[in-house]
């Protein structure tokens, strides 16, 4: 092999690790929580996320201390089938099973020369058995937690399990209604969509008026009129908050959907003016002129002409705009609150109220980062674009 | 009003036309008086009722008492000291809570800014020199998709602590892996508002970095491999060579962060509601208005937040143009 090209494949070998490692250190936290959402409620407290793959405890006991006899599958002995649920079934607790140990079999001890387990081990043995014989079903991931956040279950086992019995809470009927639920994500996620849409829409349009003629039209003021515009993306969100909440309360609009949009038009008019005019007003002039000559109007020049070319910027704006909604947390919890719950509310009420439901939290949290990362991996290139333009908002 | 509508932005006027000026207007594409204002009146009405009514009404809120029913001097109380009209300025600027909020804020601005450049540097510069750049730089961009909220869930999930027993909290367990004691991450001052920023790392790194990439590419190669045959070493290269060369998108992603950092609240909120010593600025504001309804002390610190970030804001504004007028 050529030795100078070794010698280079290896000086870069420190860029490799290095840049790897911190890739992985970045994608370490939220494969945690993909993990996380999919694994039982009842191991998700017990054990960290990256022990998902390791067999049950039960496992390594049942190995060394009965599958010489029993046999891994439990079925070795006739006599005494271990994968058999009407066999296994009356041993729920590990009391149980020590009793049954400590027996004699003909004579002999059950356990031959090897020590009795202790309670914990025979627990875990239990444990193993009911998922050996099939009387309960133990997989390492399960979807439940998502129908769970999706349906806000709130009680102590999930969704399936209470609705099988009947014993679901009063806010819950076991059918697709449960999708509804004012508490669950699935409700919230319609939420979010019926935020964001409007709110992405309306700036947008609104702005490629006022961006057009700011930028092929002649008025007197038109220079100042947008300085001041572009002064008006320093104003952060906090400065307005206050009065505006407390117009909306005279109004009786607090918690209404149109609350949300008319201040997210409002607030997102500036960037949206300032990004569209640059973008306008470097299309080439004779363009606009040769229109013109041939007879056109301002109305046919701004949606024959301008709109059209501008859909790349248009898309970067719209990508921005409403993933910058659907991500906000300060101002739906301050005009929408509990009366219509996003996402992002949602899952920080759910934060206070049930901290370490973590099957819940996880799953949650993945619901709301679901779209947003399908908009990033399949539109990439415009969600830079708008993100980098977007630096300067307030 | 001042506030509202800053002089440095109407100074950059003087240089705004970079692209179209007033006589760039064909003169064939004159119209009615009345047209433009038809088509600025929608922007013109939601910008006045949502950004300059609330910005001025807020100022004058800041001077006006808990309930904004009479002036803020009335609040006074005898033997204390008194601030009269700018009563709410006092305890937005020296009350133990809001001195809290300004010192977090500072090490948030050092610790994340540092962070977030230093590392969005350092991957821009080694994903340069890889073949799968676009998926490494993907991979470290992803968290700016993601909401604060989410983040937060996610974050809180590796802090997680547990006094005894097996750790669920990848954090905790790496600590006990390497025979340390666990750590109650959100609950210990200061630590809790450094393992607050590192949150804010992970997700505005991408950004930093995506920045910088662009400005990296656009250092010319000639130059460098001309420094290389001088015999200059890699870290001279970096050092001499391309950072003086970007040192103006650098400047830009400094004062961005800057600002994004001042308004911080979605992360604060959801981690430790300003809890445990991790108070900010941005979550003060909310707390006095939707918490303690004290419209006079919330109105006063949004002013306050306005007026530390408009320095930035104008400087940035600036320099984008800049780079725009240049590009």
């Amino acid at each position: 092999m050529n030795t100078d090209r070794l010698r280079r494949r290896l000086g870069g070998l420190p860029i490799h690790i290095l840049l790897l490692g911190l890739c992985a250190l970045w994608l370490l936290p939220t494969l945690g929580l993909l993990v996380t959402s999919l694994r039982p409620f009842q191991v998700v407290t017990e054990s960290g996320w990256w022990t998902a793959l390791r067999p049950p405890p039960g496992a390594q006991v049942y190995a060394t201390q009965c599958a010489e006899c029993h046999g891994s599958n439990g079925a070795q002995l006739p006599e005494a089938d271990l994968s058999d649920p009407a066999l296994v079934g009356p041993y729920r607790r590990s009391i149980m099973l020590l009793g049954m140990l400590r027996d004699e079999i003909d004579g002999q001890p059950h356990m031959g020369g090897k020590p009795l387990p202790t309670p914990q081990e025979a627990a875990d043995v239990v444990d193993y058995l009911r998922g050996l014989s099939g009387i309960e079903t133990h997989s390492a991931f399960t979807f439940d937690n998502y129908i769970d956040a999706l349906t806000g279950y709130r009680g102590t086992t999930n969704y399936r399990t209470d609705c099988a019995a009947g014993t679901q809470s009063v806010d819950l009927s076991c059918t697709l209604a449960d999708l509804g639920n004012p508490r669950g994500m699935g409700r919230a996620f319609l939420n979010s969509l019926m935020v964001a849409v409007p709110s992405t829409i309306l700036p947008i349009l609104f702005a490629a008026f006022a961006a057009y003629a700011f930028a092929w039209m002649s008025f007197r003021g038109r220079i100042v009129l947008f300085a001041l515009l572009v002064g008006l993306q320093v104003v952060p969100l906090q400065m307005t908050l206050i009065p505006i909440s407390r117009l909306y309360a005279d109004l009786g609009l607090t918690g209404t959907f149109l609350a949300v949009w008319l201040f997210h038009t409002g607030f997102g008019m500036p960037y949206a003016i300032y990004l569209l005019r640059n973008f306008l007003g470097g299309l080439p002039r004779e363009l606009f002129e040769s229109a013109y000559l041939d007879g056109a109007s301002h109305w046919t020049a701004f949606y024959r002409l301008a709109i059209p070319l501008a859909v790349p910027a248009i898309a970067s704006l719209a990508i921005f705009q409403f993933l910058w909604i659907w991500n906000d947390l300060l101002v739906a919890l301050v005009f929408l609150g509990g009366q219509n719950p996003v996402l992002t509310y949602q899952i920080s009420n759910m934060v206070t109220s049930l901290g370490s439901g973590w099957h819940l939290l996880t799953a949650a949290a993945f619901i709301s980062m679901l779209l947003p990362m399908i908009i990033f991996l399949s539109l990439q290139r415009y969600f830079v674009r708008g993100l980098l333009a977007g630096s300067v908002k307030g | 009003m001042a506030l509202v509508q800053p002089p440095e932005p109407i100074h950059l006027s003087a240089r705004l036309p970079a692209r179209a000026e007033p006589e760039q207007v064909p003169a064939v594409m004159r119209q009615k008086p009345l047209t433009p204002w038809l088509y600025l009146l929608p922007a013109l009405i939601v910008m006045t009722v949502f950004i300059v009514y609330p910005g001025l009404s807020t100022a004058y809120l800041s001077l006006r008492d808990k309930s904004g029913g009479a002036w803020a001097g009335t609040r006074c109380v005898a033997g204390q000291p008194c601030w009269g009209l700018f009563e709410n300025y006092r305890y937005a600027l020296t009350s133990p809570i809001m001195r809290q909020s300004f010192i977090n804020n500072l090490t948030w601005i050092l610790v994340m800014v540092t962070g977030t450049v230093v590392l969005g540097l350092l991957i821009a510069t080694l994903a340069d020199r890889v073949r799968y750049e676009a998926l490494a730089k993907a991979i470290i961009f992803l968290p700016m998709a993601i909401s604060f909220v989410g983040a937060g869930v996610i974050w809180r999930f590796v802090y997680e602590y547990r006094a005894t027993g097996e750790q669920i909290g990848l954090l905790n367990a790496v600590v006990v892996a390497l025979g340390g004691q666990p750590v109650a991450w959100m609950t210990v001052p200061f630590v809790n508002t450094l393992a607050i920023i590192l949150v804010g790392i992970w997700i505005w790194t991408g950004f930093c970095m995506t920045v910088l990439a662009a400005a990296l590419k656009g250092v010319p190669g000639e130059i460098l491999e001309a420094a290389r045959v001088d015999g200059a070493t890699e870290w001279q290269l970096f050092a001499g060579i391309i950072v003086p060369m970007i040192l103006p998108t650098i400047t830009v992603v400094i004062t961005t962060m800057i600002i994004n950092v001042l308004k911080v609240f979605d992360l604060v909120y959801v981690m430790t509601g300003g809890n445990f010593g991790t108070e900010v600025i941005a979550n003060r504001m909310y707390t006095e208005q939707y918490t303690n309804f004290d419209t006079g002390r919330a109105a006063a610190i949004a002013v306050v937040l306005i007026i530390v970030i408009v320095p930035a804001m104008v400087f940035n504004i600036r320099r984008f143009r800049e780079q725009e007028a240049i590009r």
